[in-house]
């Protein structure tokens, strides 16, 4: 019988592997082209890029499933770009992840086991799913072990740790209120290093291959935002890089689903969006190969990729205010926003949209156009 | 003397499920499933915006996505009499054909597959002779030599790496593989090919819910509008790339899933008197043509089948408290009444009650509590659902479309229809249906061009949005078939939030542990009598198992009807 075991030996490159199985250099540059477009690299980050993938060989990396819906190996899976899956499939050595590997049982714990062993402080460990702490570690056991005390083992041997999406990155849905299981994002199991953190739920597949390829290409973390999210594709807000802002900027919104704005693609701040104050990749990178995002859909961004978003609701109520020129404002003060029902948060809005746009609003409205009632006040002036 | 076998954790399922089985004369004697995570989302969603619950219940789970989020609106709607417009229903089973075609597909090639596939013996097989083969049972176009043989170089190359990731520890050359190496490598073949062609189909679901997974939803309808005028709207350019994916999704289907099942199948009929399992089967039917609250209308019929007896249907009312019941004898909950008594969703009640071994541990206690998950029964009886339930209520139904592909394909493998009881049978009911839900997608979409064409527009009714038009209670369900089976989500809505919500998914009713009579549910039956040739390469276990497609975050879950959470876990 066959048993295939795995080897320490530093096998080939990336590019060797790629060249291997039929892709040219054409192919493998477009790849790198790609992936350094996704990490915000300028056109020399491309040579970075093919370089390290040329050179360097498959690192271990281990996957571990806690409290979670799989959704985030969904996304991963999705990657849509050409060479991804087979590079991320082939040419890390993803040792562990119980939702592909062949074994299961004994034999998917040897896997595991030989990696952390063999490749101590080498492997990069990726996490799905929260951990339930506490009274409640019960709540998830592998192999009889709880998510907890597997953790803390797998992590001690790690170059580098991902959470994956929102359930590792804030503990997501499970950790909503009253959160009954004591689910609890990675960073408060393991406290001693560096957790990288691509909330979302999912985050999109394109960026948690950028993720991966950023730690292959420069064998360093990406450079991460106060919260611990890769600047890469966290560093804007939903609401800044929506192609339907113009509306927003010029007051024309959806009122209600369906209704004739929706119809015409206008904004969705008044049904609920929490583009204002969300950080994703979602308006510029968008999804399944830049299909669509929510958005383009007609239904508002729900804020997956914000911790506690579950409990910033209802969500169709609009939120209550933010800063109007947001690009300034970082993660911190916004993540202090409320959500809320009350109409002071358009008004607020009304002032602070662009006073040069006040013109076609006025007529707008005053037309019935956007299905917005003329206000009492329109006519007093404000300045900035 | 029984030897007890541990597996845990199954990998290539969603979630977290351990198997224990007592393994006597190479042969599985007793058999016991424990699904090992819980997260009570149920609990979570009380106190809320019903309008929010889909959202929070989607979350359920990431594989099967958008059935739970299906289910809620559904629920919903009918506790608050919303009725959606006919374009809103043909987008919902346009996602829902979209979730069943990439689903089932990928379940057989990635999660299914390498219990019959052997990896490393492709690596022997002849690329011509593959070629043959492969273009004997399909159109499929890459099926040249010199694709096989690339394909091969590839594989070697992988395996001479040392580095074999995923397929490290894998049981390969196990006496129970017993497919030539050209089927092997076929199987590789399409391994990869479904894993470039399944992100491609549900980019259906980003056109209407704008992401996959977790597309949005929306009680009322849809919130992607329509207008054939706008470019920020659905119109004719995203109808048109929604018309060419599913064409190409059926293709797939027709030329890749179904031949290679078929193919499979012949060298594995002593699977077709292995794991049948119980013999009851429950559907409560999906697909409306005329509207959900029109039963008689859906594609997929709604019925239960009981000992086999395919002359007879039964007629399913998931609002009858006397028809459905959960049960937490063998579960870590326990009842206020005591253990032994079921209980209706409506008015069920949940104290976890953690009796098992403190981890690390290396064996449940059978005999006591040693699942979280719940044991549902219909009418007493423990009930298996899924793909073989809802082709088996559609060709007891006599209905056209099921009688063909069912007997079609017994004909075409010379098998009599009770190989149909089988884990083989469950497997290629999977496969069938996904080919009747491939044709059905399209009558669908020309349904949906149709009704645009005739002027009609609407995707959403908003006519009971406002909280203030809702009655002060009321109760509604949800049903709907997903992927693995007979999904229902009931709720309770008082005063314009959720006072209840309680989910019975797929999984519960087939990995649940024994009732209160000791009655198995459809894992541990399905597994007596299993072949298991070694203990440390149990992968005949394996291949039953998978054959249910297991989603154990779906089958986990509980709540509390008063809102309390009791904590009362004995070991700590």
């Amino acid at each position: 019988m066959m048993n295939i075991e795995v080897k320490t030996k530093k096998s080939r490159s990336v590019y060797d592997d790629a060249v291997e199985k039929g892709f040219n250099r054409r192919d493998f540059m477009k790849f790198c082209t790609t992936m350094a477009a996704f990490m915000g690299l300028s056109a020399s980050g491309v040579t970075a890029v093919a370089k390290a993938l040329e050179e360097k060989s498959r690192p271990a990396v281990i996957w571990m499933h806690f409290q979670e819906c799989t959704c985030c190996s969904e996304s991963f899976i999705r990657s849509s770009h050409p060479m991804v899956a087979d590079l991320l499939l082939d040419n890390i050595s993803l040792n562990y992840t119980e939702t592909l590997q062949a074994p299961s049982g004994h034999a998917a714990e040897k896997s595991l086991h030989e990696t952390m062993e063999n490749h101590f402080g080498e492997y990069i460990l990726l996490v799905e799913g929260s951990v339930p702490t506490g009274d409640m570690a019960s709540c998830c056991c592998i192999g009889g072990k709880t998510a907890e005390q597997i953790l803390n083992e797998v992590a001690e041997g790690a170059a580098a740790i991902v959470a994956w999406g929102s359930c590792a990155s804030n503990g997501c849905v499970q950790a909503a209120k009253p959160n009954p299981t004591q689910a609890t994002p990675i960073h408060k199991v393991i406290k001693n290093k560096t957790i990288i953190k691509v909330p979302g739920c999912p985050p999109i597949g394109e960026v948690m291959a950028g993720v991966i390829v950023h730690m292959l290409t420069f064998e360093r973390l990406p450079e991460l935002d106060s919260t611990g999210r890769p600047k890469a594709f966290y560093s804007r807000r939903v609401h800044d890089t929506c192609y339907r802002r113009p509306n927003y900027d010029a007051g024309l919104f959806v009122e209600t689903f369906d209704d004739p704005n929706a119809k015409k693609g206008y904004c969705l701040y008044k049904v609920g969006c929490r583009g204002p104050v969300t950080y994703n990749a979602c308006g510029v990178t968008r999804w399944n190969d830049g299909t669509s995002f929510p958005i383009q859909s007609g239904h508002g961004c729900i804020g997956c990729s914000e911790a506690n978003y579950w409990d910033n609701g209802p969500f169709y109520s609009h939120l209550a205010e933010f800063p109007g020129f947001g690009i300034e404002s970082n993660a911190d003060k916004i993540g202090l926003a409320a959500a809320g029902i009350t109409a002071a948060g358009l008004t607020a809005h009304a002032v602070i949209t662009n006073i040069r746009k006040r013109k076609i609003i006025k007529e707008g409205v005053a037309e019935g156009k956007y299905g917005l009632e003329p206000k009492e006040n329109e006519s007093q002036e404000k300045t900035e | 003397m029984a030897d007890r076998l541990v597996i845990d954790p199954i990998t290539r399922i969603e979630g977290h499920l351990r198997v224990e089985v007592e393994v006597q004369d190479g042969k599985v004697v007793d058999a016991y499933s424990s699904g090992t995570m819980v997260r009570l989302i149920e609990e979570i969603v009380k106190g809320r915006d019903p309008r929010d619950i889909w959202a929070f219940v989607g979350r359920v789970c990431g594989v099967c996505t958008t059935v739970h989020s299906l289910a809620s609106v559904r629920s919903v709607e009918n506790a608050l009499g919303i009725k959606i417009p006919p374009n809103a229903e043909l987008v919902r089973n346009l996602m829902f054909c979209t979730q069943y075609i990439h689903d089932h597909v990928v379940h057989f090639y990635h999660l299914h597959a390498l219990d019959w596939v052997d990896i490393v013996s492709a690596t022997k097989a002849d690329p011509l002779k593959t070629s043959e083969i492969a273009e004997s049972i399909s159109n499929y176009p890459k099926s040249s030599p010199k694709y096989f043989a690339d394909l091969q170089k590839r594989l070697n190359g992988f395996i001479s790496s040392g580095q074999l990731g995923i397929f490290a520890n894998g049981y390969w050359g196990h006496p129970a593989y017993k497919l030539p190496p050209e089927i092997n490598l076929i199987g590789v073949a399409h391994y990869l090919d479904a894993l470039e062609w399944q992100k491609e189909i549900v980019k259906v679901h980003a056109i209407f819910g704008g992401k996959n997974p977790h597309p949005n939803y929306l009680v009322g309808g849809m919130a992607c509008a329509i207008n054939v005028d706008e470019a920020n709207a659905i119109n004719a350019e995203r109808l048109a790339m929604v018309g060419q994916l599913l064409r190409q999704a059926k293709d797939f289907v027709n030329q890749v899933y179904v031949p290679d099942v078929l193919a499979v199948a012949p060298h594995y009929f002593d699977w077709a008197s292995i794991g049948g399992g119980l013999s009851n089967y429950l559907s409560y039917g999906d697909l409306p043509t005329n509207g959900y609250n029109d039963p008689s209308s859906f594609k997929f019929p709604r019925g239960a089948i009981l000992n086999r007896d395919l002359s007879k249907v039964h007629e399913v009312d998931p609002t009858d408290p006397s028809q459905i019941q959960e049960y937490v004898k063998h579960s870590w909950y326990s009842y206020t009444e005591g253990d032994d008594k079921g209980k209706f969703p409506w008015d069920g009640e949940t104290k976890m009650n953690f009796t098992g071994p403190e981890p690390p541990y290396d064996q449940l206690n059978v005999e006591d509590k040693y699942s979280w998950v719940k044991t549902p029964r219909w009418k007493g009886n423990p009930m298996e659902v899924g793909p073989l339930s809802r082709m088996l209520v559609g060709y007891a139904l006599g209905k056209d479309e099921f009688t063909k592909a069912v007997d079609g394909a017994l004909k075409y493998l010379g098998v009599p229809a009770e190989a149909l009881f089988s884990t083989l049978g469950r497997t290629a009911a999977r496969a069938l249906e996904t080919q009747l839900v491939a044709n059905w997608a399209l009558e669908f979409y020309d349904q949906l061009i149709l009704n645009i064409k005739n002027g009609d527009e609407r995707m959403a009714n908003m006519e009971l949005w406002e909280p203030e038009s809702w009655p002060d209670l009321a109760k509604g369900v949800g049903t709907t078939e997903a992927p693995r089976g007979a999904l229902a989500h009931w709720s309770v809505i008082k005063e314009r939030k959720i006072e209840n919500y309680q989910l019975i998914v797929p999984s519960t009713w087939n990995s649940s542990p024994r009732d209160a009579a000791g009655q198995r549910s459809a894992y541990e039956e399905a597994l007596l009598n299993t072949p298991v040739e070694n203990p440390e390469q149990p992968v005949e276990i394996l291949r039953t198992i998978h054959s249910f497609d297991p989603c154990m975050a779906c089958a986990v879950h509980l709540y509390d009807e008063k809102g309390e959470h009791v904590h009362n876990l004995n070991v700590f």
